[in-house]
Protein backbone atom coordinates (compact mmCIF):
# COMPACT_ATOMS: atom_id res chain seq x y z
CA UNK A 1 0.00 0.00 0.00
CA UNK A 2 1.51 3.54 -0.83
CA UNK A 3 1.61 5.97 2.06
CA UNK A 4 -1.29 8.50 2.47
CA UNK A 5 -1.11 12.00 2.59
CA UNK A 6 -2.33 14.38 5.03
CA UNK A 7 -5.11 16.42 4.67
CA UNK A 8 -8.33 17.91 6.16
CA UNK A 9 -11.20 15.20 5.20
CA UNK A 10 -13.61 17.45 7.28
CA UNK A 11 -12.81 20.47 4.46
CA UNK A 12 -12.79 17.51 1.44
CA UNK A 13 -15.81 15.13 2.54
CA UNK A 14 -18.10 15.55 -0.28
CA UNK A 15 -21.68 13.97 -0.90
CA UNK A 16 -22.11 13.99 -4.52
CA UNK A 17 -25.63 12.68 -5.91
CA UNK A 18 -26.50 10.75 -2.34
CA UNK A 19 -22.53 8.97 -2.83
CA UNK A 20 -20.48 10.08 0.18
CA UNK A 21 -16.81 10.00 -0.42
CA UNK A 22 -13.95 11.06 1.48
CA UNK A 23 -12.71 13.97 -1.17
CA UNK A 24 -14.25 15.37 -4.05
CA UNK A 25 -11.64 13.73 -6.80
CA UNK A 26 -12.56 10.36 -8.18
CA UNK A 27 -10.10 8.29 -10.64
CA UNK A 28 -11.90 8.74 -14.19
CA UNK A 29 -13.18 5.58 -15.80
CA UNK A 30 -10.86 3.95 -18.39
CA UNK A 31 -7.86 5.34 -16.90
CA UNK A 32 -7.91 4.20 -13.43
CA UNK A 33 -8.51 0.62 -14.05
CA UNK A 34 -10.28 -0.89 -11.15
CA UNK A 35 -8.55 1.12 -8.66
CA UNK A 36 -6.27 -1.66 -7.25
CA UNK A 37 -3.83 -1.12 -9.85
CA UNK A 38 -3.04 2.00 -7.44
CA UNK A 39 -2.34 0.32 -4.56
CA UNK A 40 1.46 0.40 -4.14
CA UNK A 41 1.72 4.29 -5.04
CA UNK A 42 -1.73 5.33 -2.70
CA UNK A 43 -3.67 4.86 -0.12
CA UNK A 44 -6.53 3.80 -1.60
CA UNK A 45 -8.84 5.17 1.40
CA UNK A 46 -7.72 8.65 0.07
CA UNK A 47 -9.48 8.09 -3.21
CA UNK A 48 -13.24 9.88 -3.79
CA UNK A 49 -14.21 6.89 -5.68
CA UNK A 50 -12.88 4.73 -8.04
CA UNK A 51 -14.38 4.88 -11.70
CA UNK A 52 -14.33 1.49 -13.41
CA UNK A 53 -13.01 0.65 -16.58
CA UNK A 54 -15.90 0.64 -19.05
CA UNK A 55 -17.98 -2.66 -19.04
CA UNK A 56 -19.84 -4.67 -21.71
CA UNK A 57 -22.43 -6.75 -21.84
CA UNK A 58 -19.99 -8.86 -23.77
CA UNK A 59 -16.09 -9.22 -23.32
CA UNK A 60 -14.48 -7.37 -25.31
CA UNK A 61 -10.88 -7.67 -27.13
CA UNK A 62 -10.57 -4.20 -27.71
CA UNK A 63 -9.10 -2.82 -31.33
CA UNK A 64 -6.20 -3.88 -33.42
CA UNK A 65 -3.30 -2.03 -34.09
CA UNK A 66 -1.77 0.83 -32.55
CA UNK A 67 -4.06 2.18 -29.50
CA UNK A 68 -1.96 4.88 -28.01
CA UNK A 69 -0.93 8.08 -30.22
CA UNK A 70 1.07 11.60 -27.67
CA UNK A 71 -0.42 14.55 -28.64
CA UNK A 72 1.06 18.25 -27.98
CA UNK A 73 -0.26 18.39 -23.85
CA UNK A 74 -2.01 15.02 -24.17
CA UNK A 75 -3.04 11.75 -25.73
CA UNK A 76 -5.43 10.17 -28.07
CA UNK A 77 -6.39 6.21 -27.44
CA UNK A 78 -8.53 4.03 -29.36
CA UNK A 79 -8.67 0.95 -27.29
CA UNK A 80 -12.29 -0.25 -28.16
CA UNK A 81 -13.51 -0.82 -24.73
CA UNK A 82 -11.57 -3.74 -23.83
CA UNK A 83 -12.79 -5.83 -20.79
CA UNK A 84 -13.64 -8.75 -18.95
CA UNK A 85 -17.76 -8.27 -20.04
CA UNK A 86 -20.57 -8.18 -17.35
CA UNK A 87 -20.48 -11.82 -16.42
CA UNK A 88 -16.82 -12.01 -15.72
CA UNK A 89 -16.61 -8.53 -13.82
CA UNK A 90 -19.67 -9.77 -11.60
CA UNK A 91 -17.89 -13.00 -10.55
CA UNK A 92 -13.85 -12.39 -10.40
CA UNK A 93 -13.20 -8.38 -10.61
CA UNK A 94 -16.08 -6.89 -8.05
CA UNK A 95 -14.94 -9.30 -5.23
CA UNK A 96 -11.36 -8.21 -5.87
CA UNK A 97 -11.66 -4.78 -5.48
CA UNK A 98 -13.87 -5.05 -2.53
CA UNK A 99 -11.23 -7.34 -0.85
CA UNK A 100 -8.35 -5.22 -1.41
CA UNK A 101 -10.17 -1.44 -1.18
CA UNK A 102 -13.14 -2.10 0.82
CA UNK A 103 -13.35 1.15 2.55
CA UNK A 104 -13.24 3.12 -1.04
CA UNK A 105 -16.42 4.46 -3.22
CA UNK A 106 -16.65 2.38 -6.07
CA UNK A 107 -18.92 3.71 -9.17
CA UNK A 108 -19.18 0.95 -12.34
CA UNK A 109 -18.91 2.74 -15.86
CA UNK A 110 -20.99 0.65 -18.49
CA UNK A 111 -21.84 0.90 -21.82
CA UNK A 112 -24.30 -1.13 -24.41
CA UNK A 113 -25.31 -1.56 -28.00
CA UNK A 114 -28.94 -0.88 -27.04
CA UNK A 115 -31.71 1.03 -24.91
CA UNK A 116 -32.82 -2.67 -23.66
CA UNK A 117 -28.97 -3.91 -23.18
CA UNK A 118 -28.35 -0.30 -21.10
CA UNK A 119 -31.49 -1.67 -19.18
CA UNK A 120 -30.59 -5.19 -18.45
CA UNK A 121 -26.85 -3.76 -17.23
CA UNK A 122 -27.99 -1.55 -15.06
CA UNK A 123 -29.63 -4.31 -13.01
CA UNK A 124 -27.09 -6.69 -13.32
CA UNK A 125 -25.08 -4.01 -11.77
CA UNK A 126 -27.43 -3.75 -8.72
CA UNK A 127 -25.48 -5.66 -6.20
CA UNK A 128 -23.72 -5.21 -2.97
CA UNK A 129 -20.36 -3.57 -3.44
CA UNK A 130 -20.87 -0.72 -6.10
CA UNK A 131 -22.08 2.39 -4.89
CA UNK A 132 -22.87 3.97 -7.74
CA UNK A 133 -22.92 3.64 -11.82
CA UNK A 134 -21.62 6.06 -14.51
CA UNK A 135 -23.87 5.37 -17.82
CA UNK A 136 -20.86 6.06 -20.85
CA UNK A 137 -23.83 6.96 -23.73
CA UNK A 138 -20.77 8.03 -26.23
CA UNK A 139 -20.02 4.48 -27.62
CA UNK A 140 -22.59 3.25 -30.69
CA UNK A 141 -26.17 2.79 -31.02
CA UNK A 142 -26.30 -0.77 -33.21
CA UNK A 143 -29.42 0.17 -34.03
CA UNK A 144 -28.96 3.56 -35.18
CA UNK A 145 -26.45 2.62 -37.73
CA UNK A 146 -23.43 3.76 -35.02
CA UNK A 147 -24.77 6.96 -34.13
CA UNK A 148 -23.69 7.39 -30.40
CA UNK A 149 -26.43 7.34 -27.96
CA UNK A 150 -24.79 10.83 -26.31
CA UNK A 151 -24.98 12.40 -29.84
CA UNK A 152 -29.46 12.94 -29.84
CA UNK A 153 -31.04 14.46 -26.61
CA UNK A 154 -34.33 12.00 -27.09
CA UNK A 155 -32.05 8.80 -27.04
CA UNK A 156 -29.78 10.04 -24.55
CA UNK A 157 -32.97 10.55 -22.34
CA UNK A 158 -34.13 7.16 -23.38
CA UNK A 159 -31.31 5.07 -21.95
CA UNK A 160 -31.46 7.24 -18.95
CA UNK A 161 -34.80 6.58 -18.53
CA UNK A 162 -34.44 2.56 -19.21
CA UNK A 163 -31.25 2.67 -16.30
CA UNK A 164 -33.17 4.66 -13.54
CA UNK A 165 -36.23 2.26 -14.09
CA UNK A 166 -33.36 -0.77 -13.48
CA UNK A 167 -31.40 0.51 -10.72
CA UNK A 168 -31.76 1.72 -7.11
CA UNK A 169 -28.36 3.00 -7.51
CA UNK A 170 -27.64 6.94 -8.21
CA UNK A 171 -27.11 7.31 -11.99
CA UNK A 172 -24.35 9.07 -12.77
CA UNK A 173 -24.58 10.42 -16.66
CA UNK A 174 -21.43 10.64 -18.69
CA UNK A 175 -21.79 12.94 -21.58
CA UNK A 176 -19.94 13.48 -24.51
CA UNK A 177 -18.46 17.10 -26.11
CA UNK A 178 -18.50 15.80 -29.52
CA UNK A 179 -22.05 17.26 -30.27
CA UNK A 180 -23.23 20.70 -31.16
CA UNK A 181 -25.08 21.69 -27.86
CA UNK A 182 -24.35 19.42 -24.92
CA UNK A 183 -26.37 22.11 -22.70
CA UNK A 184 -29.55 20.03 -24.76
CA UNK A 185 -28.14 16.53 -23.95
CA UNK A 186 -27.78 17.94 -20.24
CA UNK A 187 -31.16 19.62 -19.79
CA UNK A 188 -32.75 15.95 -21.65
CA UNK A 189 -30.82 13.56 -19.78
CA UNK A 190 -31.62 15.43 -15.91
CA UNK A 191 -35.47 15.51 -16.93
CA UNK A 192 -35.17 11.34 -17.80
CA UNK A 193 -34.13 11.20 -14.18
CA UNK A 194 -30.24 11.20 -14.11
CA UNK A 195 -28.81 12.01 -10.41
CA UNK A 196 -25.84 13.51 -11.94
CA UNK A 197 -23.62 14.35 -14.83
CA UNK A 198 -20.26 13.46 -15.49
CA UNK A 199 -18.42 16.06 -18.36
CA UNK A 200 -16.85 15.58 -20.56
CA UNK A 201 -15.80 12.35 -22.44
CA UNK A 202 -13.36 12.24 -25.12
CA UNK A 203 -13.13 14.64 -27.98
CA UNK A 204 -12.28 12.64 -31.18
CA UNK A 205 -9.88 13.46 -32.96
CA UNK A 206 -6.77 11.78 -35.46
CA UNK A 207 -3.18 11.64 -36.04
CA UNK A 208 -1.46 11.17 -39.15
CA UNK A 209 1.81 9.64 -39.91
CA UNK A 210 3.62 11.67 -42.22
CA UNK A 211 6.14 8.87 -43.45
CA UNK A 212 3.93 6.57 -44.14
CA UNK A 213 0.95 8.95 -45.04
CA UNK A 214 -1.22 6.50 -42.92
CA UNK A 215 -3.47 7.17 -39.82
CA UNK A 216 -1.36 5.89 -36.80
CA UNK A 217 -3.72 4.80 -34.63
CA UNK A 218 -5.46 1.29 -35.40
CA UNK A 219 -8.67 2.68 -35.58
CA UNK A 220 -7.90 6.03 -37.85
CA UNK A 221 -9.85 8.28 -34.85
CA UNK A 222 -9.62 8.10 -31.29
CA UNK A 223 -10.97 10.00 -27.93
CA UNK A 224 -8.22 12.73 -27.14
CA UNK A 225 -7.31 13.46 -23.33
CA UNK A 226 -4.96 15.19 -21.17
CA UNK A 227 -4.41 18.95 -20.29
CA UNK A 228 -4.93 20.17 -24.00
CA UNK A 229 -8.75 19.43 -23.37
CA UNK A 230 -9.05 21.16 -20.11
CA UNK A 231 -10.43 24.65 -21.54
CA UNK A 232 -13.36 23.23 -23.15
CA UNK A 233 -14.04 20.79 -20.48
CA UNK A 234 -13.96 23.65 -18.17
CA UNK A 235 -16.67 26.10 -20.47
CA UNK A 236 -18.54 23.05 -21.01
CA UNK A 237 -19.22 22.07 -17.30
CA UNK A 238 -19.77 25.98 -16.87
CA UNK A 239 -22.21 25.69 -19.39
CA UNK A 240 -24.34 22.75 -17.95
CA UNK A 241 -23.98 23.65 -14.53
CA UNK A 242 -25.64 26.73 -15.32
CA UNK A 243 -28.73 24.84 -16.77
CA UNK A 244 -29.08 22.08 -14.76
CA UNK A 245 -29.98 21.68 -10.74
CA UNK A 246 -28.05 18.04 -10.56
CA UNK A 247 -24.78 18.01 -9.47
CA UNK A 248 -21.80 17.70 -12.37
CA UNK A 249 -18.72 15.68 -12.22
CA UNK A 250 -16.25 17.57 -14.46
CA UNK A 251 -13.73 16.11 -16.17
CA UNK A 252 -11.07 16.61 -19.00
CA UNK A 253 -7.54 17.49 -18.47
CA UNK A 254 -7.17 17.70 -14.74
CA UNK A 255 -3.36 17.19 -13.86
CA UNK A 256 -3.26 19.55 -10.79
CA UNK A 257 -5.49 20.86 -7.91
CA UNK A 258 -5.83 24.36 -9.12
CA UNK A 259 -7.44 22.97 -12.74
CA UNK A 260 -9.65 20.94 -10.07
CA UNK A 261 -10.62 24.10 -8.44
CA UNK A 262 -11.45 25.67 -12.15
CA UNK A 263 -13.97 22.83 -12.57
CA UNK A 264 -15.19 23.64 -8.75
CA UNK A 265 -15.82 27.10 -9.38
CA UNK A 266 -17.46 26.14 -13.08
CA UNK A 267 -19.84 24.71 -10.92
CA UNK A 268 -18.88 21.07 -10.22
CA UNK A 269 -19.35 18.96 -7.23
CA UNK A 270 -16.89 16.66 -7.54
CA UNK A 271 -13.81 16.13 -10.12
CA UNK A 272 -12.22 13.21 -11.44
CA UNK A 273 -8.40 12.65 -13.10
CA UNK A 274 -8.53 11.22 -16.50
CA UNK A 275 -5.05 10.84 -18.42
CA UNK A 276 -2.59 12.03 -15.57
CA UNK A 277 -3.20 8.72 -13.64
CA UNK A 278 -1.15 7.47 -16.06
CA UNK A 279 1.94 10.36 -15.69
CA UNK A 280 1.60 10.90 -12.13
CA UNK A 281 0.14 7.84 -10.58
CA UNK A 282 -0.61 9.69 -7.62
CA UNK A 283 -2.59 12.33 -8.86
CA UNK A 284 -6.09 11.67 -7.25
CA UNK A 285 -4.70 11.75 -3.73
CA UNK A 286 -2.33 14.63 -4.34
CA UNK A 287 -4.97 16.54 -6.75
CA UNK A 288 -7.40 16.10 -2.94
CA UNK A 289 -4.12 17.49 -0.80
CA UNK A 290 -3.70 20.33 -2.96
CA UNK A 291 -7.52 21.62 -2.98
CA UNK A 292 -7.17 21.11 1.02
CA UNK A 293 -4.16 23.30 0.84
CA UNK A 294 -6.02 25.58 -1.63
CA UNK A 295 -8.94 25.70 0.77
CA UNK A 296 -6.86 26.33 3.51
CA UNK A 297 -5.10 29.48 2.10
CA UNK A 298 -8.68 31.05 1.19
CA UNK A 299 -9.66 30.71 4.40
CA UNK A 300 -12.57 28.15 3.65
CA UNK A 301 -14.29 25.31 5.42
CA UNK A 302 -15.70 23.24 2.70
CA UNK A 303 -14.84 22.38 -0.87
CA UNK A 304 -18.60 22.89 -1.26
CA UNK A 305 -17.78 26.82 -0.87
CA UNK A 306 -15.82 26.53 -4.02
CA UNK A 307 -18.67 25.51 -6.61
CA UNK A 308 -20.18 27.52 -8.97
CA UNK A 309 -18.58 30.71 -7.58
CA UNK A 310 -17.04 31.87 -10.88
CA UNK A 311 -17.77 35.57 -11.07
CA UNK A 312 -19.13 35.75 -14.81
CA UNK B 1 7.90 -5.94 -4.65
CA UNK B 2 6.42 -2.77 -4.06
CA UNK B 3 6.11 -0.37 -7.53
CA UNK B 4 7.51 3.09 -6.56
CA UNK B 5 7.93 6.40 -8.42
CA UNK B 6 11.34 8.09 -7.24
CA UNK B 7 12.86 11.19 -8.22
CA UNK B 8 16.10 10.14 -9.94
CA UNK B 9 19.35 12.17 -10.46
CA UNK B 10 21.30 11.78 -13.33
CA UNK B 11 24.94 10.51 -12.59
CA UNK B 12 26.25 10.80 -16.43
CA UNK B 13 24.30 10.99 -19.51
CA UNK B 14 26.57 10.44 -22.76
CA UNK B 15 25.94 9.56 -26.21
CA UNK B 16 27.51 5.97 -27.34
CA UNK B 17 27.20 6.93 -30.69
CA UNK B 18 25.02 8.71 -32.78
CA UNK B 19 21.61 7.63 -31.98
CA UNK B 20 21.83 5.58 -28.47
CA UNK B 21 22.60 7.17 -25.13
CA UNK B 22 23.13 6.19 -21.84
CA UNK B 23 21.67 7.06 -18.64
CA UNK B 24 23.18 6.09 -15.17
CA UNK B 25 20.83 7.35 -12.76
CA UNK B 26 20.83 7.41 -8.36
CA UNK B 27 17.72 5.36 -8.20
CA UNK B 28 18.12 3.48 -4.79
CA UNK B 29 14.28 1.98 -4.60
CA UNK B 30 13.85 1.15 -8.25
CA UNK B 31 17.44 -0.23 -8.42
CA UNK B 32 17.34 -2.13 -5.24
CA UNK B 33 14.12 -4.11 -6.71
CA UNK B 34 14.74 -4.41 -10.03
CA UNK B 35 15.37 -8.08 -12.28
CA UNK B 36 16.51 -8.48 -15.48
CA UNK B 37 13.57 -7.96 -17.76
CA UNK B 38 11.84 -5.57 -16.30
CA UNK B 39 11.20 -1.83 -17.16
CA UNK B 40 10.75 1.69 -15.84
CA UNK B 41 8.78 4.24 -17.03
CA UNK B 42 10.63 7.72 -16.92
CA UNK B 43 8.94 11.24 -17.06
CA UNK B 44 11.41 14.50 -17.65
CA UNK B 45 9.47 16.46 -15.81
CA UNK B 46 11.40 19.39 -17.19
CA UNK B 47 10.12 18.24 -20.70
CA UNK B 48 7.50 18.89 -22.99
CA UNK B 49 6.01 16.31 -23.78
CA UNK B 50 2.93 14.41 -21.76
CA UNK B 51 3.34 10.86 -21.23
CA UNK B 52 6.32 8.82 -19.24
CA UNK B 53 8.68 6.83 -21.70
CA UNK B 54 9.14 3.03 -21.35
CA UNK B 55 12.74 1.79 -21.08
CA UNK B 56 14.10 -1.91 -19.90
CA UNK B 57 16.33 -1.81 -17.21
CA UNK B 58 19.68 -1.90 -19.15
CA UNK B 59 21.85 -2.43 -15.57
CA UNK B 60 21.99 -2.48 -12.31
CA UNK B 61 24.99 -1.55 -9.91
CA UNK B 62 23.96 -0.55 -6.42
CA UNK B 63 21.99 2.06 -6.09
CA UNK B 64 23.04 2.84 -9.77
CA UNK B 65 20.27 2.26 -12.97
CA UNK B 66 21.20 2.17 -16.05
CA UNK B 67 18.95 3.02 -19.39
CA UNK B 68 20.43 2.96 -22.43
CA UNK B 69 18.31 4.67 -25.12
CA UNK B 70 17.59 5.61 -28.84
CA UNK B 71 16.95 9.32 -29.66
CA UNK B 72 13.63 8.33 -31.69
CA UNK B 73 12.10 11.54 -31.13
CA UNK B 74 10.87 14.65 -29.16
CA UNK B 75 11.05 13.04 -25.40
CA UNK B 76 14.78 10.87 -25.98
CA UNK B 77 15.82 14.33 -28.14
CA UNK B 78 14.78 16.51 -24.68
CA UNK B 79 16.46 13.50 -22.39
CA UNK B 80 19.73 13.42 -24.17
CA UNK B 81 20.18 17.23 -23.49
CA UNK B 82 19.84 16.86 -19.62
CA UNK B 83 23.40 17.03 -17.65
CA UNK B 84 24.38 14.96 -14.83
CA UNK B 85 23.14 16.49 -11.56
CA UNK B 86 19.65 17.03 -12.82
CA UNK B 87 16.56 14.87 -11.92
CA UNK B 88 14.28 12.62 -13.67
CA UNK B 89 11.08 11.27 -12.17
CA UNK B 90 11.17 7.12 -12.78
CA UNK B 91 8.48 4.76 -11.69
CA UNK B 92 9.51 0.87 -11.24
CA UNK B 93 10.39 -1.71 -11.42
CA UNK B 94 7.69 -2.54 -13.82
CA UNK B 95 6.01 -5.99 -15.34
CA UNK B 96 7.83 -9.52 -15.31
CA UNK B 97 11.32 -9.96 -16.24
CA UNK B 98 12.87 -13.47 -18.05
CA UNK B 99 13.10 -16.28 -15.37
CA UNK B 100 16.74 -16.91 -15.15
CA UNK B 101 17.79 -20.72 -16.70
CA UNK B 102 19.83 -21.38 -13.40
CA UNK B 103 21.07 -24.39 -11.49
CA UNK B 104 18.20 -25.74 -8.91
CA UNK B 105 18.41 -27.88 -5.63
CA UNK B 106 16.12 -31.28 -5.83
CA UNK B 107 15.79 -34.06 -4.18
CA UNK B 108 16.73 -37.05 -6.48
CA UNK B 109 17.55 -40.40 -6.24
CA UNK B 110 20.23 -42.61 -8.60
CA UNK B 111 22.72 -44.60 -8.82
CA UNK B 112 24.31 -42.80 -6.00
CA UNK B 113 21.66 -43.22 -3.41
CA UNK B 114 18.92 -39.99 -2.71
CA UNK B 115 20.04 -36.90 -1.49
CA UNK B 116 19.78 -33.15 -2.94
CA UNK B 117 21.55 -32.78 -5.81
CA UNK B 118 22.69 -29.62 -8.09
CA UNK B 119 20.02 -30.07 -11.11
CA UNK B 120 22.15 -28.10 -14.05
CA UNK B 121 20.28 -26.00 -16.12
CA UNK B 122 22.56 -25.84 -19.26
CA UNK B 123 23.50 -23.06 -21.40
CA UNK B 124 21.76 -19.67 -22.54
CA UNK B 125 21.83 -18.01 -25.23
CA UNK B 126 20.78 -13.93 -25.01
CA UNK B 127 19.99 -12.22 -27.97
CA UNK B 128 20.08 -8.79 -28.52
CA UNK B 129 18.52 -7.04 -31.04
CA UNK B 130 19.07 -2.78 -31.64
CA UNK B 131 17.85 -1.00 -28.60
CA UNK B 132 16.91 -4.34 -27.37
CA UNK B 133 20.29 -5.25 -26.30
CA UNK B 134 20.17 -3.05 -23.47
CA UNK B 135 17.80 -5.12 -21.04
CA UNK B 136 19.91 -8.11 -22.36
CA UNK B 137 22.87 -6.93 -20.33
CA UNK B 138 21.37 -7.16 -17.09
CA UNK B 139 20.30 -10.68 -17.39
CA UNK B 140 23.55 -11.74 -18.53
CA UNK B 141 24.94 -9.98 -15.62
CA UNK B 142 22.99 -12.03 -13.21
CA UNK B 143 23.27 -14.87 -15.46
CA UNK B 144 27.08 -14.44 -14.64
CA UNK B 145 26.70 -14.03 -11.13
CA UNK B 146 24.68 -16.99 -10.35
CA UNK B 147 27.45 -19.05 -12.38
CA UNK B 148 25.95 -19.64 -15.48
CA UNK B 149 27.47 -17.16 -17.89
CA UNK B 150 25.53 -16.91 -21.05
CA UNK B 151 26.50 -16.82 -24.45
CA UNK B 152 25.91 -13.91 -26.44
CA UNK B 153 24.58 -12.62 -29.52
CA UNK B 154 24.31 -8.81 -30.71
CA UNK B 155 22.41 -7.89 -33.63
CA UNK B 156 23.32 -4.54 -34.90
CA UNK B 157 23.06 -2.49 -37.71
CA UNK B 158 27.03 -1.76 -38.62
CA UNK B 159 30.34 -1.36 -36.89
CA UNK B 160 29.18 2.04 -35.18
CA UNK B 161 27.36 0.05 -32.75
CA UNK B 162 30.39 -1.87 -31.29
CA UNK B 163 29.70 -0.17 -27.99
CA UNK B 164 27.32 -2.83 -27.03
CA UNK B 165 30.50 -5.61 -26.70
CA UNK B 166 31.83 -3.48 -23.91
CA UNK B 167 29.13 -4.02 -21.90
CA UNK B 168 29.00 -7.79 -21.88
CA UNK B 169 32.73 -8.54 -21.51
CA UNK B 170 32.84 -10.09 -18.21
CA UNK B 171 29.29 -11.26 -18.21
CA UNK B 172 29.81 -14.01 -21.67
CA UNK B 173 31.28 -17.61 -22.23
CA UNK B 174 31.66 -16.33 -25.63
CA UNK B 175 30.06 -13.12 -27.28
CA UNK B 176 28.82 -13.14 -31.39
CA UNK B 177 27.77 -9.96 -33.08
CA UNK B 178 25.97 -9.59 -36.91
CA UNK B 179 26.10 -6.34 -38.81
CA UNK B 180 23.72 -5.59 -41.33
CA UNK B 181 26.33 -4.54 -43.71
CA UNK B 182 28.79 -7.35 -42.64
CA UNK B 183 31.39 -3.98 -41.02
CA UNK B 184 31.28 -6.39 -37.93
CA UNK B 185 31.13 -9.64 -36.91
CA UNK B 186 28.72 -11.46 -39.05
CA UNK B 187 27.15 -10.16 -41.76
CA UNK B 188 23.14 -10.64 -41.86
CA UNK B 189 20.97 -10.70 -39.12
CA UNK B 190 21.42 -12.12 -35.48
CA UNK B 191 19.23 -15.70 -36.92
CA UNK B 192 21.97 -15.98 -38.91
CA UNK B 193 24.55 -16.41 -36.87
CA UNK B 194 22.61 -19.14 -34.55
CA UNK B 195 23.90 -22.76 -36.84
CA UNK B 196 26.77 -21.72 -35.70
CA UNK B 197 26.28 -20.67 -32.03
CA UNK B 198 24.11 -23.86 -32.19
CA UNK B 199 27.21 -26.12 -33.57
CA UNK B 200 29.82 -24.68 -31.00
CA UNK B 201 27.83 -24.57 -27.70
CA UNK B 202 25.02 -26.99 -26.35
CA UNK B 203 22.26 -24.16 -26.15
CA UNK B 204 18.98 -25.47 -23.68
CA UNK B 205 17.34 -21.41 -23.60
CA UNK B 206 16.97 -18.64 -25.66
CA UNK B 207 16.12 -15.27 -23.46
CA UNK B 208 15.70 -12.46 -26.70
CA UNK B 209 14.95 -9.02 -26.77
CA UNK B 210 14.78 -7.13 -29.97
CA UNK B 211 12.84 -6.32 -32.76
CA UNK B 212 9.48 -7.92 -33.44
CA UNK B 213 10.47 -9.42 -36.75
CA UNK B 214 13.90 -10.78 -35.40
CA UNK B 215 12.27 -12.03 -32.22
CA UNK B 216 9.76 -13.62 -34.67
CA UNK B 217 12.40 -15.56 -36.86
CA UNK B 218 14.77 -16.69 -33.86
CA UNK B 219 11.31 -17.68 -31.60
CA UNK B 220 9.89 -19.96 -34.27
CA UNK B 221 13.38 -21.27 -34.86
CA UNK B 222 13.71 -22.08 -31.09
CA UNK B 223 10.14 -23.73 -31.22
CA UNK B 224 10.91 -25.87 -33.91
CA UNK B 225 14.06 -26.98 -32.44
CA UNK B 226 12.30 -27.74 -29.24
CA UNK B 227 14.32 -25.14 -27.02
CA UNK B 228 13.17 -23.20 -24.21
CA UNK B 229 12.59 -19.87 -25.59
CA UNK B 230 11.58 -16.63 -23.68
CA UNK B 231 10.91 -13.16 -25.88
CA UNK B 232 10.32 -9.48 -24.30
CA UNK B 233 7.65 -7.35 -25.92
CA UNK B 234 7.12 -4.16 -26.79
CA UNK B 235 4.17 -2.27 -28.08
CA UNK B 236 2.79 1.90 -27.22
CA UNK B 237 1.24 1.97 -23.60
CA UNK B 238 0.60 4.99 -21.48
CA UNK B 239 0.69 3.83 -18.36
CA UNK B 240 2.87 0.82 -17.40
CA UNK B 241 0.34 -0.47 -14.70
CA UNK B 242 -1.99 -2.03 -16.60
CA UNK B 243 -4.64 0.57 -16.68
CA UNK B 244 -4.80 2.70 -20.15
CA UNK B 245 -4.71 -1.23 -21.68
CA UNK B 246 -2.40 0.43 -24.77
CA UNK B 247 -0.48 -2.64 -24.88
CA UNK B 248 -2.54 -5.68 -24.78
CA UNK B 249 -2.80 -8.86 -27.26
CA UNK B 250 -4.37 -12.09 -26.79
CA UNK B 251 -1.95 -15.36 -25.81
CA UNK B 252 -1.30 -17.83 -28.95
CA UNK B 253 -1.72 -20.47 -26.83
CA UNK B 254 -3.67 -19.66 -23.44
CA UNK B 255 -6.21 -17.65 -25.66
CA UNK B 256 -5.63 -15.54 -22.38
CA UNK B 257 -5.84 -11.12 -22.78
CA UNK B 258 -2.26 -10.62 -21.57
CA UNK B 259 -1.35 -7.01 -20.58
CA UNK B 260 2.59 -6.07 -22.06
CA UNK B 261 3.39 -4.06 -19.44
CA UNK B 262 2.01 -5.69 -16.33
CA UNK B 263 1.82 -9.41 -17.58
CA UNK B 264 5.02 -9.43 -19.58
CA UNK B 265 7.29 -7.74 -21.42
CA UNK B 266 8.66 -11.14 -20.76
CA UNK B 267 6.56 -14.02 -22.58
CA UNK B 268 6.88 -17.36 -23.32
CA UNK B 269 8.04 -17.82 -27.09
CA UNK B 270 4.58 -20.51 -27.53
CA UNK B 271 2.83 -17.43 -26.16
CA UNK B 272 3.36 -15.26 -29.08
CA UNK B 273 4.29 -16.67 -31.93
CA UNK B 274 3.13 -20.17 -33.38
Amino acid sequence: MGKSIPMNMDRLKTDFAGIKMPTPVMGASGTFGFGVEYDDFIDLKQVGAIISKGITPLPRAGNPGVRIAETPAGMLNCIGLENPGIEKFLSDVLPKVKEKAPDTTFIVNFSAGSVEEFGMMAKKLDVDGVDAIEVNISCPNVKAEGLAFGTDPEVAAEVTREVKASTSKPVIVKLSPNVTDIVKIAKAVEEAGADALALINTLTGMVIDTRTWKPLLGNITGGMSGPALKPIAVRMVWQVAKAVKIPILGLGGISTAEDAVEFLLAGATAVAIGAENFVHPDAVVQVAAGIDKYLESRGLNHVSELIGKVEA
Amino acid sequence: MSKVVENAEILSNRSLSSEVSELILKSPEVAGQAEPGQFVMVKNEAGNTFLRRPFGVADVDGDKLTLIYRLAGKGTKELAELKAGSFLSVEGPLGHGFKLPVDSQAHICDEKGCGMRTVDAGLSLVIGGGVGIAPIIYTARKLAEAGKKPVVLLGTRNASEGFWTEYFKDFAEEIFVTTDDGSAGMKGFAIDAIPEIMKKHDIKHILVCGPTIMMEGIAKKAINDGIDCQVSLEKRMACGIGVCLGCTFEGKKSKKRWKICGDGPVFAAEEVFD
